[in-house]
């Protein structure tokens, strides 16, 4: 429309050079036409009856062009039509009271051609799963492994017998392990349909393992066809049951990888409040909003590079860190550290401090969810097995909480700041004799805690929505986390999270999401009764006090 | 007799009970004898406020009972008083009867709409008020003498009390957004017609809550202070400033402590009923940590330890938020969060305890002058 467009404005002399460009396209385009299409796609427009166009759609498709994919593709779809004036196969696009046609040989443009000027070549459902076959077989020849398997398992699914031949020969050519296991696969999917006593049997043996659902019906309808012996039926019958009990397996699995995932997500809310509150023995109450202060720093890194979202996590997970720790720095400088050795006081100080960052987020970003923005390469996921898939982003952040976890655990054991940290928070009066300038280690100690909150919030931002009161939402949980790993226990702190994370999850299918909550905290609630110092209690000198 | 030996020493909480006595019989002839016109006529609206407040201020000496005198810092009682609320609401809702919107005789409308067909059983009794009393009584003092009791006894204390209690409300408040607890999901319980055959829309009605309301606080508030004056008061202050002391002093710690928090959940669960029929609705969102938290600064404004004080607390920072929100509702979050912080800095035994300390510096000075 819009080259139409420009033709009719501009001066002749540049006229007759776009006519000629297009003409020179035309040409490029027809010279792909080869006699062979040609002559396929003749037959196609003159075939009466569906067997006469499956064999015109083969010869398609053995004409070796590099469109006869996309034609087939058209075909099933149902966009080649017949011209009516000269019977010429045309592919043809619906725009409003009409259609934009090509020649399908040549790709020349035709224009505009009304409704009754084109006649619909019409497939049927059988027609249809022979075309897909085909065009499963011309993308066989794939250079990319996985759409090559994807062709693979779609002949499968085809049904159409004939197929096995094509399988088993590509199977001798192919190098690839995986795709060879997915031809063998297909083809014993295919021979599910043999008349053969034999070929059943050894296939129904070579698809138990298979996840596929098409293969599950497959195998149903065998366990109760009639017409066939009892052994196949049988056979068909221990397959189902095989397939499901994997199944169920990998639904366990998944639902423990999703638990360890929300444990995850837990370990992470939580790892900071260890230090806080496990090893200074501070409440802050507004750690939560800490964490909501680094997923706020993603929102704000990606919103400052639109253009490297692919980056913009590792950006913010410094960011966060810095910029959580320093609030975190002037929460203890400013108010904590007025109210060290009286616990109740500094509960209801953070507190406030928490309600005052939640309403200054507020102001500045407004009430309302930021979305925060998934990087390309953590969204999809991985397919571990056929059948059993791990979300990416779940993965990446159960691995970046084991990395925060473990880096945590090297700075208290394997650094001056931890030594001090701990030797701090054992004897203080000791540390302080030993030169010690406990003021400053409980500054640090803080900041570091608040600091991991903040990089917490970078990871949670990709898993909820970034809003005011995505802090709220953790803090509760995060002290359970603390008091049920047992306090001052970084490994508890793991465990405990883990742990509930799986726990609840498991509950979920059980008694429903919200219930499972409610069971856990009860169930934490009747724990810190029994257990007040948690599952791994401090012992020694630390647990004084 | 008992009540001036109970006042005796307790100047703050004389002045307090007459300040409520002049409210509960000013405030109802301001309301229904002064003309609308005249600039000493106090509005409906109004006396319905002020109702809430007291009610308020009868929840913040409650918890002034159990954190001010026996340290024992409750994140949770909310629950109480919201499960008081609830147990009101399920009275008030019977009261409906068929003039909900389904006209059902016995369902409430929610489980109308969920398409219920019978009444679970534990909504069975609520029609009749005495039992709905003794459900706002028992239901909050049950649950108060369970966790208590069991808290108390493993010897869970301080922080870990504070926060396993507002792990409890938490879950509450889960357990009513769940429609199939049969409580109203999230809309609660609305839509109050009468209660005691009275219209809860009418004038006189309201007048009546407020000076019920005022009458259960100066009737909690002297229960209270009965409670501190007494022998057992006295162990009550002894656990706060040392509980191992007394413990080795041969005193049951977790009896007192699960009797104090008993009483003061079902002062809080009285409160939460008289609140309900005045504002005309009860829904989770009482139970959520937020609010009993805001409690606890009610009471650490005022000044903990004193009650009177806690009830002034109530007072002045619900007055605060009610102007607050509606003139800068930007401003209170900020506002409450600095209070919790200055509170706990400066004033660590609130405004009446400032108040006193100003009053001991003063009374130095004119010594030595």
């Amino acid at each position: 429309m819009s080259l139409f467009r420009s033709q009719r404005r501009s001066t002749p002399g540049r006229g007759l050079i776009v006519t000629g460009l297009v003409a020179l396209l035309v040409f490029a385009k027809a010279s792909l036409a080869s006699p062979e299409l040609g002559a396929a796609l003749e037959r196609l427009g003159t075939a009466k009856t569906y067997e006469d166009r499956l064999l015109a759609a083969r010869s398609i498709a053995e004409s070796g062009h590099p469109d006869a994919l996309a034609l087939l593709g058209d075909l099933l779809e149902g966009r080649l039509y017949t011209l009516r004036s000269d019977g010429r196969v045309v592919v043809a696009a619906s725009i409003d009271r009409g259609y934009a046609i090509r020649d399908a040989a040549t790709g020349e443009d035709l224009g505009r051609v009304g409704r009754r000027d084109v006649t619909r070549i019409g497939v049927n459902n059988q027609l249809r799963s022979s075309l897909r076959a085909l065009i499963a077989t011309l993308r066989l020849e794939d250079e990319n492994e996985s759409r090559r398997i994807a062709a693979i398992e779609e002949i499968g699914r085809s049904g159409d017998a004939e197929m096995i031949d094509v399988l088993a020969d590509l199977g001798a050519r192919e190098e690839s392990d995986d795709v060879k296991r997915a031809i063998e696969t297909a083809i014993a999917v295919l021979r599910l349909d043999s008349d053969d006593r034999k070929t059943r049997l050894a296939a129904i043996d070579a698809v138990s393992g298979s996840m596929s659902g098409h293969v599950r019906m497959k195998l149903t309808r065998l366990a109760g066809d009639e017409s066939i012996d009892d052994e196949s039926r049988e056979a068909a019958m221990r397959a189902l049951e095989r397939i499901e009990a994997k199944a169920r397996r990998y639904e366990i699995l998944s639902t423990i990888f999703f638990g360890l995932s929300l444990g995850s997500v837990l370990v992470l809310a939580a790892i900071g409040l260890s230090v806080t509150f496990g090893i200074m023995g501070v409440i802050n109450m507004a750690h939560g909003e800490l964490i909501m202060l680094g997923a706020y720093t993603t929102y704000v890194v990606q919103r400052l590079f639109p253009n490297a979202i692919e980056y913009s996590l590792p950006i913010a997970i410094p960011a966060a860190f810095v910029i959580s720790g320093l609030v975190g720095i002037g929460i203890e400088r400013g108010i904590v550290r007025f109210l060290y050795g009286r616990p109740l006081e500094t509960l209801l100080a953070t507190f406030g401090v928490s309600l005052v960052l939640q309403q200054t987020v507020r102001s500045v970003f407004s009430p309302l969810n930021r979305s925060v923005t998934t990087p390309a390469w953590m969204s999809g996921s991985i397919e571990i097995v056929p059948g059993f898939a791990l979300t990416l982003n779940r993965l990446y952040i159960l691995v970046f909480s084991l990395v925060v976890f473990a880096l945590l655990l090297l700075v208290l054991r394997r650094t001056r700041l931890g030594l001090e940290m701990r030797a701090v928070t054992q004897n203080r009066a000791m540390a302080k004799a030993m030169g010690i300038r406990s003021d400053r280690v409980d500054m640090l100690t803080f900041g570091l805690g608040a600091g991991i909150a903040g990089v917490a919030g970078v990871a949670l931002s990709q898993l909820t929505n970034v809003g005011p009161n995505l802090g709220q939402a953790y803090i509760v949980d995060s002290f359970m986390v603390v008091v049920f790993g047992g306090v001052g226990n970084l490994w508890g702190t793991l465990v405990s999270g883990l742990g509930l994370g799986v726990v609840s999850k498991l509950l979920e299918p059980e008694v429903g999401a919200v219930m499972a909550k409610i069971v856990v905290l009860v169930f934490l609630i009747l724990f810190i009764q029994k257990r007040p110092r948690g599952l791994f209690p401090q012992k020694g000198r630390a647990a004084e006090g | 007799m008992l009540f001036r030996k109970l006042l005796a020493h307790d100047r703050g909480g004389r002045w307090f009970l007459a300040a409520l006595a002049a409210a509960a019989v000013l405030v109802p002839i301001a309301n229904l004898v002064v003309p609308p016109g005249s600039p000493f006529h106090v509005p409906t609206f109004t006396v319905a406020l002020l109702g809430k407040f007291l009610c308020y201020a009868l929840l913040a000496i409650a918890l002034d009972l159990v954190w001010g005198y026996a340290g024992i810092l409750s994140l949770g009682h909310g629950a109480f008083f919201a499960l008081g609320g609830y147990a009101m609401g399920m009275h008030l809702m019977r009261g409906i009867g068929d003039r909900g919107v389904y006209g059902h005789p016995e369902l409430p409308d929610f489980m109308v709409f969920l398409s219920w067909d019978a009444l679970p059983w534990y909504w069975h009794g609520f029609d009749r008020f005495w039992f709905a009393m003794l459900m706002v009584v028992l239901v909050p003092g049950t649950l108060a003498f369970v966790f208590g009791w069991l808290a108390f006894r493993s010897r869970v204390t301080g922080v870990y009390f504070s926060i396993i209690t507002q792990a409890l409300t938490y879950a509450l408040m889960l357990a009513f957004f769940r429609n199939e607890m049969g409580f109203g999901g999230n809309n609660g319980l609305t839509d109050f017609k009468d209660i005691l055959g009275a219209s809860l829309q009418a004038r006189s009605t309201r007048v009546a809550l407020f000076v019920a309301s005022a009458i259960a606080l100066a009737g909690g508030y002297l229960v209270c202070r009965y409670i501190v004056t007494s022998r057992l008061g006295r162990v009550l202050a002894a656990i706060r400033d040392s509980e191992d002391r007394v413990r080795f002093a041969g005193y049951k710690v977790e009896h007192y402590k699960v009797w104090v928090f008993t009483v003061s959940a079902v002062l809080a669960g009285i409160a939460g009923a008289l609140y309900v029929p005045q504002v005309g609705i009860i829904n989770p969102t009482e139970f959520q940590p937020l609010n009993s938290i805001e409690l606890v600064v009610w009471v650490a404004v005022g000044g903990r330890g004193t009650l009177h004080g806690a009830a002034l607390g109530a007072l002045a920072v619900n007055y605060a938020k009610s102007v607050l929100t509606v003139e800068f509702p930007e401003v209170w979050l900020f506002a409450l969060g600095a209070l919790f912080v200055i509170v706990t800095l400066l004033l660590p035994s609130g405004v009446s305890g400032a108040a006193a300390a100003i009053k001991r510096l003063a009374a130095r000075r004119l010594r030595h002058a």
